[in-house]
């Protein structure tokens, strides 16, 4: 466990050396910005093997006393045990093969836009790293908040990157407010339990909890609820989704390693970090499912009408993690964090191949003028292919399909069938925008030219995902005995074997579908589209149901308007009412001094005159 | 004996810039330089010898590291009495940190005058830190009222001019005028509680460690307290008292921006530390909830105003209203952790707002504007310039990793356990800020490029400034025991003499 500071320190050093020394050639930039994360990831192995070797006890490594203020005593430590590992496999594992595919995607990118510095991409991507690790080492909240805003700042500097054209400033710009306003109720969450127990640190608190509060507390609910609100800012959930989708503005590397495999997890993993304290507010609990069942039908719908081809997978990713908590909102911890796993794999592998798609078509991202691509670009198709049934989970070859189905499975089994059927109607959907997709990109006839890219550092990513994407992925089971509770256990397993036949016969049914309307001439689809309703529903469907246009009324409006009054300074304003006064009487004052005589004789008089009129009259 | 002489130097050194005016510009700005350093120097081995980690509190006798004591005007009981502790040597750091950001940023700025303009930048630091250092309330309001004097010459003789009448002059003026008119409160305010403590006890005495046990009645006390309060809230400041802040901050020059922010205003907070909460802890805490109520609109009035200003320098100026709020708010909770965090926030909100106004300036220097709709795009250009602007711009919006998000979130989380709602309500005031600074990024460097003009990148001075800042605001970041350590004796004496005071149960028990 003395490797465990490395963990996070590679990317660090990684990130300040690419800063300060922005003048470096672009292969030395790539073998720092690459080379730092695959030590980090190396360290992480040793660090897995070390720890799966042993009795699984979790392990505390303090660094330094962060902050000592009476009782508020956070340190700078690190707190690893099976969840811990999987999540830094994920960031670490995942994060390299990301890192290796950007050094190439970014040359390719950077040829037709020019003047924007490699290093700087690094020196963000290594900093991302750094913030997601210390996110999911931190052994208290203070420090866990260090890592959940650090990623904020990344995700906003990396969608920004092609920082001249303002509409990439504006979608950063808004990614990461709507990402802060998660992050205020988390810490008004973190202030209320630092107010009841008197420490941030994570395990302490899980366990002095459920001494504190009885099952459903009025207290445990508030808390668990502004925990929840940081978790759906940061994952993109209802209602604070709107930011992803716009969030695909950065170059395709980020999208897969910030928007896909693990920062829009973080809040998955806050959930499952802090489980004692959701098992203690059933109602909040509850709207965790909700949300999940909710944000995957949203999300599913609206992927079915775009026409970027990031921004389906950026809605499909918003639908994955729906199922996350969907499953986490019926105790199926660990099913939550396996598809996490799982999602990482094959969200990373659509993300990195549609980058390498979007490259190879001459950076068009619109899928109606690709087409036709199975011949020129093998390696994506069979890429789009794998990581498609993955998403649409496929029985039986795909990873996707025992990591959802479990979490189908276990709704079911824990009551939830509500919350099933919106999991399967999700389902259905995924199939069915996943295959529109392949279908448009891949079938039909070839609009575009495409140059099949090249190079180890392009092809390896691509086909290791390919292979973790596999039904050889889901044997990758997270180490999660003893960190999470066990999830609820149905007792029919004849009924698991239905239920899974159903799911799969809906995702073929899906298959189907997106086959019978997106291969060959897609007549059916151009006739509905052409009606008055057909119109009106694609348009509903590809704003994502106008969320926000919503926002745009309720809450950016009247800031810009109540802006726009304080353009002027009215308070000052009305202060400057003294000088004013002070000048008017200057001013008549003045004007009394004419230099006059008689003026001055006359006014004598009169004032001799009222003087003696009152003392005679007083 | 040292601590009259971190008083003398940078008046000497005042004097000496100026009289070498005569032998062309280089002398005055190297001994200026010579100065602030040799003062830093002082602080910073008090802060390595001295011992400040002290345990307890003793009854209700300030604790002080170090004394001078001379007698000045007997017949009233004035003396030039000087003391520190944690808390002043904190503040004194920081003066003598920045008086050398603010001589090495007018290195090229400044051309007219040379000798003059250190001058009255040496005896701006002197004052401040006489004022950090007084504890006899004569000679605390003579150093209040001293600093005002060359700060108004550095506006209104090397500021800028700004647009719609705004001129420096003007500028200067309203600065003066407010803070002399509540100035005058504040000696009021001492001259009563002067007149109070010799009724009870036939001495006359402006000693803060007597005049703080005088037994005031209700409304007396209230009164009094109010009198401090309108003086330090006009420094600080607090809506509605902020006007001369904007006018100021925009037309004064780069080091008069970086003196103002990073240690004038800080002059208010202390003083409400130093002698408003221990003088008049039963009024102070029944006047907390307006106080606090005042803060909120403070963080909420800066924010709006923040976001709808085009000039940067305003735009800097109202965020800091806006973070002065949340040191009001922290400073009447009365908690230890609420008080060390606003410690924490007021250094690193100097380090950051200095950073910003440095950028400002050499911003200044390269485009000759401050109006942020004449830039855009200039993100890539200036070399480094940008990269150290995302620094202190995430520090202002309180990124965690700055000393910025230590203050803040010690303010808040010590403040939630006294009144959670007004807590909350503040909390809303960090999306505001994430807005108004994320803005200020946007418009100034990111987009198309509005002119294909080049510009010169940061020289070697330039660059080390900023990476000193920089390095600054992360080690407080990151390590900030390092301040709050220092400070905490203070910091739980002054707490605990407000909280015994308040409630007089636990002291009989």
């Amino acid at each position: 466990m003395t490797l465990l500071p490395l963990v996070f320190i590679c990317p660090l050093v990684g990130a300040l050396l690419l800063a300060f020394l922005r003048g470096m050639p672009q292969r030395l930039a790539a073998l720092i910005g690459v080379g730092s994360i695959a030590l980090s990831a190396l360290s992480v192995a040793v660090i897995a093997v070390t720890y799966l070797g042993g009795d699984h006890t979790p392990v505390t490594v303090t660094l330094w006393q962060w902050i000592s203020v009476g009782d508020f005593t956070p340190r700078f430590s690190l707190y690893v045990d099976g969840l811990t590992i999987t999540m830094l496999g994920v960031i670490t594992g995942v994060g390299f093969l990301i890192h290796l595919f950007a050094s190439w995607y970014m040359t390719e990118d950077l040829k037709d836009a020019t003047g924007y510095l490699y290093t700087r991409f690094f020196a963000y991507m290594n900093l991302f790293v750094f913030s997601m690790l210390l996110l999911v080492l931190a052994d208290n909240l203070m420090l866990l908040y260090l890592g959940w805003e650090g990623v904020g700042l990344c995700s906003y500097l990396l969608i920004g990157y092609y920082y001249r054209d303002l509409d990439n400033a504006r979608a950063a710009f808004k990614a990461f407010i709507v990402t802060r306003v998660g992050d205020v109720f988390l810490a008004i969450g973190m202030f209320i339990l630092y107010a009841r127990f008197q420490t941030l640190d994570i395990q302490t608190l899980l366990a002095l909890a459920p001494e504190a509060w009885s099952k459903g507390d009025m207290m445990a609910e508030l808390a668990a609820l502004m925990l929840l609100g940081g978790a759906v800012g940061k994952s993109a959930q209802l209602p604070l989704q709107t930011w992803l989708a716009d969030a695909m503005a950065g170059p395709t590397p980020v999208s897969a390693l910030i928007h896909a495999a693990t920062m829009v997890t973080a809040g998955v993993y806050l959930i499952a970090r802090t489980h004692v304290i959701f098992e203690l507010a059933p109602m909040t609990l509850g709207l965790v499912g909700i949300v999940g069942a909710l944000t995957l039908l949203i999300a599913g719908l609206s992927a079915l009408a775009q026409t970027d081809i990031k921004r389906v997978l950026a809605y499909s990713t918003m639908s994955q993690i729906g199922y996350m908590f969907l499953a986490l909102g019926v105790q199926a911890w660990d099913a939550a964090i396996f598809h996490l796993m799982i999602h990482a794999f094959f969200k990373a592998l659509l993300f990195l191949t549609s980058g390498s798609v979007i490259i190879a078509c001459h950076h068009e991202q619109n899928m109606f003028r690709m087409g036709g691509l199975r011949k020129p670009l093998k390696l994506a198709y069979a890429c789009f292919l794998v990581g498609g049934s993955a998403l649409a989970a496929l029985p039986l070859v795909t990873a996707g399909f025992y990591s959802k189905d479990e979490i189908l499975w276990l709704s079911f089994a824990s009551g939830h069938e509500v919350l099933w059927a919106f999991g399967l109607m999700g389902a259905f959907l995924t199939s069915v925008y996943t295959f529109r997709m392949i279908f448009i990109v891949f079938h039909g006839e070839e609009k575009t030219r495409a140059h099949a890219p090249h190079g180890l550092a392009h092809h390896l990513p691509l086909v290791v995902l390919l292979v973790l994407s596999t039904f050889i992925g889901a044997f990758i089971h997270p180490p999660l005995a003893g960190v999470l509770p066990a999830s609820p256990e149905g007792d029919a397993e004849g009924l698991q074997l239905v239920l899974e036949v159903v799911s799969s016969i809906v995702a073929i049914l899906g298959l189907g579908i997106a086959a019978a309307l997106f291969l060959g001439r897609r007549r059916l689809v151009s006739a509905l589209v052409k009606t008055d309703i057909g119109r009106t529903g694609w348009h509903f469907l590809h704003n994502a149901f106008a969320f926000d246009q919503l926002y745009n009324m309720l809450f950016v409006k009247p800031f810009l308007a109540i802006a726009w009054l304080h353009r002027v300074d009215w308070i000052n304003a009305l202060v400057n009412i003294w000088p004013w006064l002070a000048k008017q009487a200057h001013r008549g004052l003045s004007a009394s001094q004419t230099g006059r005589i008689r003026w001055y004789a006359g006014s004598i008089t009169a004032g001799a005159t009222i003087m003696l009129a009152l003392l005679v009259l007083g | 004996m040292i601590l009259p002489l971190l008083i003398l130097i940078p008046f000497i050194g005042g004097f000496l810039c100026w009289q070498t005016e005569r032998f062309g510009v280089k002398p005055p700005r190297v001994i200026a330089l010579i100065t602030m350093l040799l003062e830093l120097g002082i602080a910073l081995g008090l802060w390595w010898h001295g011992e400040y980690q002290l345990d307890g509190v003793i009854g209700d006798t300030p604790n002080w590291v170090l004394e001078f004591h001379a007698p000045w005007i007997d017949r009233f009981g004035i003396s030039f009495h000087l003391a520190l502790d944690g808390l002043s040597l904190i503040m004194i750091m920081l003066t003598g940190f920045l008086g050398v950001l603010a001589v090495t940023c007018s290195w090229a700025e400044i051309t007219r005058r040379v000798g003059f303009f250190h001058l009255n930048l040496l005896w701006i630091i002197g004052a401040v830190v006489g004022i950090f250092l007084s504890v006899d309330l004569f000679l605390f309001f003579f150093f209040w009222e001293m600093m005002l004097v060359p700060m108004y010459f550095l506006i209104a003789l090397w500021g800028h001019s700004g647009s719609k009448g705004n001129s420096r002059v003007r500028a200067a003026m309203k600065f003066f005028i407010y803070t002399q008119a509540s100035g005058l409160l504040m000696l009021v305010s001492i001259l009563g509680l002067v007149f109070m403590h010799y009724l009870q006890t036939d001495v006359f005495t402006f000693d803060y460690a007597a005049l703080k046990d005088t037994t005031l009645s209700e409304p007396a006390a209230m009164l009094l307290m109010l009198g401090f309060f309108i003086a330090f809230a006009v420094k600080l400041p607090v809506v509605p008292l902020h006007g001369w802040l904007p006018d100021a901050h925009a037309q004064a020059p780069t080091a008069g921006s970086v003196d103002l922010a990073g240690i004038l205003l800080k002059t208010a907070a202390y003083g409400m530390l130093r002698f408003l909460m221990p003088m008049f802890p039963e009024a102070a805490m029944q006047f907390a909830p307006i106080a606090m109520g005042l803060g909120l609109v403070g963080i909420f009035y800066g924010a709006a105003m923040a976001f709808s200003q085009t000039d940067i320098k305003r735009l800097i100026a109202c965020s800091s209203i806006s973070h002065m709020g949340f040191v009001l708010i922290g400073i009447f909770s009365n908690s230890l952790l609420a008080l060390q965090g606003v410690i924490a926030l007021m250094v690193a909100h100097a380090f950051s707002s200095a950073g910003l106004f440095i950028i400002s300036g050499q911003l200044y220097e390269r485009l000759h504007t401050r109006d942020m709709r004449e830039m855009g795009g200039l993100f890539g250009k200036l070399g480094a310039l940008p990269g150290f602007a995302l620094v202190f711009v995430m520090a202002t919006l309180g990124m965690p990793g700055t000393g910025n998000f230590i203050g803040e979130f010690l303010i808040l989380f010590g403040a939630f356990e006294v009144e959670p709602w007004v807590v909350v309500v503040a909390s809303i005031g960090l999306v505001l800020a994430a807005i108004y600074s994320l803005i200020l990024m946007q418009r100034v460097y990111f987009g198309a490029a509005k002119s294909e003009a080049t510009y010169r990148g940061l020289d070697t001075r330039e660059y080390l400034m900023l990476l000193l800042l920089f390095v600054l605001t992360v080690v407080v970041g990151f390590f900030p025991q390092l301040l709050l350590g220092v400070t905490e004796h203070a910091m739980s004496e002054i707490q605990t003499w407000v909280a015994t005071a308040t409630t007089p149960l636990s002291s009989t028990l």
